[in-house]
């Protein structure tokens, strides 16, 4: 992990050049973690993974948390690691709901991370972020006619039914 | 399920069939939508989510303490893992250190929980590709893991043996007899399985130069663990990070070179090879000592102290209804499964239940692999390689 004045020097190189692309940094038990801004959130991701005094060009796992009641609520996550240093860092985008039936909408990052393909659609898939220039994002473990975004916190446990509908149909 | 893309230069004779989701040599409930020329894979895509029970959510409605065996049953042939995972994470939220015995056991039962693993991939593997005998010499010893589990646990899976704070009770009498003979036994049994596996044909010619793909291009896809180490890579967070009893144990990594389905499986053997001197180890090293940490603000106090001290009432009455509270914060903790890099995520928002769960599984990232690794092979050669990669489909879909 970089350290708390790490941190702030990483912050400090990419303000440089993208002025208010990081919007806060916390240092936390022990994990730095950048809060940046989700329209540079590409240049951020790419910038760390080429330049050559940081190099995080593995990510180790992409996921969104939902900070309901906080505004932005949603918060994407990218646990980006250095292996030479063995060193992790996680960038963060908040995103607002935009409300009704939109979606909060990010770019998407799986040109700079292939990895990220099966991730982002898995965040899609439980949480309705999308994730603008993804190749194929679709629903990837829930079934394609579901509707809603389970693992947002308003929606409830257990408020599907479950339904066995062959026997509905048939003798129901 | 969404349309299937076909490549747009497919011939005429292009078939797409699905394998599975009910096809044993899927490994568990995995679909693959084939388009297959004669015997060729020309392409394919594999299909999740049928196992998909929704776990992480059903983790935000427990307290910590309960999300546990939740969190187990993802990947149900690695659950030690799991729990490692979930427990790490958690006890870095609460800055809970853990008693120097509970590290090592904590890491004996990863590495024979490894070992398990990785009986139950060679067994399934090989019963794959034709050599059947080998599912029951590999379950012959997975018995004896798991008669050592019920030992220490009373389970044989899904144990819950892990706590936050430390492990829920000491290892019995008798038990480091009776690992000591199994780790002493185990190098032996793996030379039985090399010399039923390395000159077999049919083995051979479904393995060796099969399903390679770079390292490079494993390192994009965020492949982790024996499939990318068996490219060369020599890349293990047990050496890379320093958590549990690691960092004091002698172990090396093994690596392969080429990358095909024959270096992943000698990865493995190697891997369980390791793995048995690691517990060796960790027997010879165990220290004396408490085997879960003293504080009774996460910890539930010894049952002998419930009728001697209203405190330990009070303490287990909250521990027990309530569940301890996690001050706000989050935190990832990454340790190496037998699948490569398994993450958990936890999100802490003050109250006694995570506000999030989530699982960097490494079988579902590993997954993305597997179209490079079998297209222009055969049939037969791609549930070799499918069965190489090893992917566990609790894990996958959670």
């Amino acid at each position: 992990m970089p350290d708390a004045p790490g941190l702030e020097l990483i912050r400090g190189e990419i303000e440089r050049d993208r002025p208010g692309a990081v919007l806060d940094t916390s240092f936390d038990r022990g994990q730095a973690a950048l809060n940046v801004d989700p329209g540079q959130l590409l240049a951020v991701l790419g910038w760390l993974r080429d330049e050559p005094g940081q190099r995080y060009a593995f990510l180790s796992s992409l996921h969104v948390a939902d900070y309901l009641p906080a505004e932005p609520r949603f918060g994407v996550h990218y646990e980006l690691l250095n292996r030479d240093r063995c060193e992790r860092l996680r960038v963060k985008a908040m995103l607002a709901d935009p409300g009704e039936d939109a979606l909060p909408a990010i770019d998407s990052c799986v040109e700079l991370f292939p990895t990220a393909e099966a991730q982002e659609r898995e965040a899609f898939d439980f949480f309705g972020i999308e994730f603008r220039g993804h190749p194929n994002l679709t629903r990837i473990l829930l079934p394609d006619d579901y509707v809603g975004w389970p693992q947002r916190r308003d929606f409830p446990v257990g408020g599907e039914p479950v339904t066995f509908t062959y026997s509905e149909r048939n003798y129901g | 399920m969404a349309e299937l893309e076909l490549r747009p230069d497919r011939t005429e004779e292009v078939m797409t069939i699905n394998i599975g989701p009910h096809h044993p040599a899927t490994h568990g409930v995995l679909r693959l939508v084939v388009d297959l020329e004669g015997e060729i894979v020309k392409d394919l895509r594999p299909v999740i989510g049928y196992v998909h029970t929704g776990i992480e959510k059903s983790c935000e409605d427990k307290s910590y303490w309960k999300v546990i065996p939740f969190v187990e049953r993802m990947d149900y042939v690695s659950y030690f893992f799991q729990m490692e995972a979930y427990c790490g994470a958690v006890e870095r939220l609460i800055e809970l250190e853990i008693p120097p015995r509970a590290v090592y056991l904590r890491t004996l039962f990863l590495e024979l929980c490894r070992i398990h693993s990785h009986l139950v991939w060679l067994g399934t593997t090989a019963l794959d590709i034709g050599a059947i005998s080998m599912l029951w010499y590999c379950f012959r010893e997975r018995d004896r893991i798991l008669d050592l589990f019920e030992m220490a646990t009373g389970q044989r899976m899904h144990t819950r043996y892990f706590q936050v704070g430390g492990v829920i009770e000491d290892i019995p009498l008798g038990f480091e007899q009776k690992c000591r003979a199994f780790v002493e036994e185990m190098p032996v049994r793996v030379g039985q399985y090399e010399a039923l596996l390395d000159r077999n044909e049919v083995f051979l010619q479904r393995t060796k130069g099969v399903g390679a793909v770079s390292r490079e291009r494993l390192l994009e896809l965020g492949v982790t663990g024996p499939l990318l180490r068996a490219a060369g890579e020599p890349w293990d967070l047990r050496k890379a990070f320093d958590y549990l009893a690691y960092p004091e144990l002698d172990f090396k990594i093994p690596v392969g070179t080429t990358g095909d389905n024959y270096d992943r499986y000698r990865v493995r053997i190697a891997e369980m090879v390791e793995s048995s001197r690691i517990v060796g180890q960790c027997l010879d090293a165990l220290p004396e000592g408490p085997h879960i940490a003293d504080d009774r603000k996460y910890v539930l106090p010894p049952r002998s102290e419930l009728s001697t001290s209203m405190e330990s009432l009070i303490h287990h009455f909250k521990l027990v209804t309530e569940g301890f509270r996690v001050g706000p914060g989050e935190t990832y903790y990454a340790i190496e499964s037998p699948r490569g890099e398994l993450g958990c995520f936890v999100l802490a928002d003050g109250s006694s239940k995570p506000a999030r769960v989530h699982f960097r599984d490494p079988s579902f990232v590993n997954l993305q692999a597997f179209r490079e690794m079998a297209v222009d092979t055969y049939v037969a050669d791609m549930i070799a390689s499918l069965g190489m990669l090893d992917p566990i489909l609790g894990g996958v879909d959670r």
